[in-house]
C-alpha cells in the first residue's frame, strides 16, 4: 500500500474475537460435481476476509449457502451464533436484515428507478420509515458511493462502475453488520476496480462492518484482505494474510501470486 | 433352437435395459410435465398464503391490460369487419342474410374472439413475461429479491399469473364488443342496416348464456400463459440465449394449451347444453 492515493489497510479496523459466521464442515454437490467438501472457517467481527479460489471452485456457492440461496447438504453455517439451515422463511429474513449481499452481476432491478431500487429493501424488510426519512437514507447511501445525482436515474443509464457503486449503495442502505461480496471488481476495468476495492475497505472502516470477499483479482484482494481463504477442492486450503501466503512455498498458493 | 435361445436372450436384454433406453426426447417431456405440475401446485399453496402482494398484482393487472389494449381492439375490429364481408356472399346465395349478424356474433362470442385474442395476448403478454422474469433470472434479480426479505415466487409469479388469468376475460368482453361493432360496420358497407336492428338481431337469438363459457375458459386460457410464462422465464438458464428460448417457449407451448383447452371446454359445454 505505498500507493498515497489508497485508502489504507495498514491499520485496519482491530477484529473482536467475537464470531460473526462460523462455517464447519459444509459440503454441497450438484449431482455428482463435489464443489464444498467439508469447508471450515471463521469470520469475527470487523474482520475482512477473501475466500480466493479458481473459476468455478465453488466460492460463490459459499456465500450463497451462507444468506441461504442455497442449501447445503451437509455441515452447519451459523450467523450471529444461529444455524441459517435450520431457520424459517421469517427467521431467515431477520438474519438477512442484517447481512449485505452484493451480487456478481450488481442485480439491479431494471424496471425500478435508483431510488425505487434503494428503497426496495427497507420496504421489504417492513422498516417503519417516513417517506422523508426513506429519502434522507437514500441519498446518503448514495453519498457514500459518490453517486447522489443518480437519484431518479434508471440503471440502463448508468456505466458498468456506477452500477456496481449503486449496487454497493442498496447492500448498504440497512446498515449491515456483514457485507458479502460476489466478486465485486469481476468486468471493470483496472482503474475503476481499484476505486470500488477503496470504497470498500472506506465503508467498512466508516461503519465497522465485516466482510467475506469472493474474489480472484489479486489487485483487489490486496487491497481488501485481512486474512485470505484458499478454496481448493472443496476445502480451505489455507488461511493467512496477504504477506504470509506470497511468501508461501507451497505451489499450488504461488499459482495465484504468480 | 439354439439360434432361438439366442433371440430370446436378446430380448430379455431388451427388456431388462428398458428403463434406461428411454429416448431423451420423452425423459425430458415427463421431467418437464413433473415440473410445471410442482410448480403450479406451488401457486396454488403460496399464494393463498400471507403476505399478500396486492399493490404489485394491482400493478401488473394495469401493466398487462394497458399494454394490450391497442393491439387486441385493433385485430378485433378488424376480424369482426372481415369476417362479416366474407359471410355475406354466401348467405345472401341461400336468402338468410338477415341472419348475418346472429352468425358473425355467435362465432365471434363462442370461439373466434376468446381464442383469437388469447393467442394474442400470448404472443404479447406471455412471450415478455418470459423475457422479462428469465432476464431477471440470468442477471441475479431473484435472488437479490429473496435477500431484501421477498418471496419471488409470491411477489413475481403469483401476482403475474393472477393478473393474465383477471385480465384476460375482460379483454375478451372488450374485443367481442368491438368486433361486433366491426361487424356491423362491416355490413353497412354493402348493406344497410341500422345500429338498433343490428344488435337487436344479435341479442334476440343469442342467449346470455352463451358468454358465461367463453369467459371461463378464458379464464383459463389466461392462467396458462400467465403460469406457462413464469415457468419458462423463473427456470431459464444459459444467460441471455436462455432468455430468448423462454420468450419463444411461452408462445409455443401458450398457444398449443389454449387449443387444448379450447378442445376440453367445447366438450364440457356441450354436455352441460351451452351450445345450443
Amino acid at each position: 500500500m505505498t500507493d498515497t492515493t489508497t485508502i489504507s489497510r495498514e491499520s485496519p479496523p482491530v477484529a473482536s474475537q467475537e464470531t460473526v459466521i462460523r462455517i464447519s464442515g459444509v459440503k454441497k454437490s450438484f449431482g455428482h460435481n463435489v464443489v464444498l467438501d467439508g469447508f471450515n472457517l471463521d469470520l469475527h467481527k470487523g474482520e475482512n476476509i477473501v475466500v480466493l479460489g479458481k473459476s468455478g471452485s465453488g466460492k460463490s456457492v459459499l456465500i450463497k449457502c451462507i444468506i441461504g440461496l442455497l442449501r447445503p447438504d451437509d455441515g452447519e453455517i451459523q450467523v450471529f451464533g444461529q444455524n441459517v439451515t435450520e431457520l424459517n422463511h421469517d427467521e431467515l429474513d431477520q438474519v438477512r436484515a442484517r447481512v449485505g449481499f452484493l451480487f456478481q452481476s450488481n442485480a439491479l432491478y431494471d424496471s425500478m428507478t435508483v431510488r425505487e431500487n434503494l428503497e426496495f429493501p427497507m420496504r421489504r424488510h417492513w422498516i417503519k420509515l417516513s417517506q422523508q426519512e426513506a429519502n434522507e437514507m437514500v441519498m446518503e447511501a448514495l453519498d457514500n458511493v459518490g453517486l447522489a445525482h443518480t437519484v431518479d436515474m434508471m440503471p440502463i443509464e448508468l456505466s458498468g462502475g456506477m452500477r456496481k457503486r449503486i449496487a454497493l449503495a442498496r447492500t448498504l442502505i440497512l446498515k449491515p453488520e456483514i457485507i458479502l461480496y460476489d466478486e465485486p471488481t469481476t468486468g471493470l476495468d483496472p482503474i475503476t476496480g481499484k476505486e470500488i476495492s477503496d470504497l470498500m475497505v472506506e465503508l467498512q472502516a466508516k461503519y465497522q462492518t465485516s466482510s467475506l470477499i469472493i474474489s480472484h483479482d489479486m489487485k483487489c484482494v490486496e487491497r481488501t484482505a485481512d486474512k485470505i481463504a484458499v478454496l481448493i477442492e472443496g476445502k480451505c486450503h489455507a488461511l493467512d494474510s496477504f504477506d504470509g501466503l506470497k511468501a508461501s512455498a507451497d505451489p499450488v498458493i504461488k499459482q495465484f501470486f504468480e | 433352437m439354439m439360434a432361438f435361445s439366442a433371440g430370446t436372450a436378446y430380448k430379455a436384454d431388451i427388456y431388462r435395459n428398458m428403463p434406461l433406453t428411454i429416448p431423451p426426447k420423452m425423459k425430458f417431456f415427463f421431467e418437464e410435465t413433473g415440473h410445471i405440475a410442482r410448480f403450479t401446485g406451488k401457486f396454488f399453496t403460496e399464494g393463498f398464503k400471507p403476505r399478500y402482494e396486492f399493490q404489485e398484482f394491482l400493478r401488473q393487472c394495469f401493466l398487462i391490460g394497458n399494454k394490450s389494449l391497442s393491439l387486441v381492439g385493433l385485430t378485433a375490429f378488424i376480424l369482426g369487419l372481415v369476417l362479416t364481408i366474407q359471410l355475406r356472399p354466401p348467405l345472401l346465395r341461400y336468402g338468410v342474410e338477415f341472419e348475418l349478424p346472429y352468425i358473425v356474433a355467435d362465432s365471434v362470442i363462442r370461439e373466434i374472439g376468446p381464442v383469437i385474442t388469447a393467442l394474442i395476448f400470448a404472443g404479447k403478454i406471455g412471450s415478455g413475461i418470459g423475457a422479462e422474469l428469465g432476464s431477471m433470472k440470468v442477471t441475479e434479480q431473484i435472488d437479490a429479491m429473496e435477500v431484501s426479505g421477498t418471496n419471488p415466487f409470491k411477489y413475481l409469479v403469483v401476482t403475474r399469473v393472477l393478473a393474465t388469468s383477471l385480465m384476460l376475460p375482460l379483454l375478451v368482453i372488450m374485443s367481442c364488443s368491438i368486433s361486433l361493432l366491426g361487424a356491423y360496420i362491416g355490413y353497412n358497407i354493402k348493406g344497410q342496416i341500422s345500429f338498433e336492428l343490428f344488435f337487436g338481431q344479435i341479442f334476440q337469438w343469442l342467449p346470455f348464456s352463451a358468454i358465461i363459457p367463453s369467459l371461463i375458459k378464458t379464464l383459463f386460457f389466461g392462467f396458462a400463459v400467465g403460469m406457462v410464462g413464469c415457468y419458462r422465464g423463473y427456470h431459464s438458464t444459459k444467460g441471455t440465449e436462455g432468455v430468448g428460448r423462454a420468450a419463444n417457449a411461452t408462445v409455443v407451448i401458450s398457444s398449443f394449451l389454449i387449443f387444448l383447452i379450447d378442445l376440453v371446454a367445447v366438450q364440457i359445454t356441450d354436455l352441460l347444453g351451452f351450445t345450443s
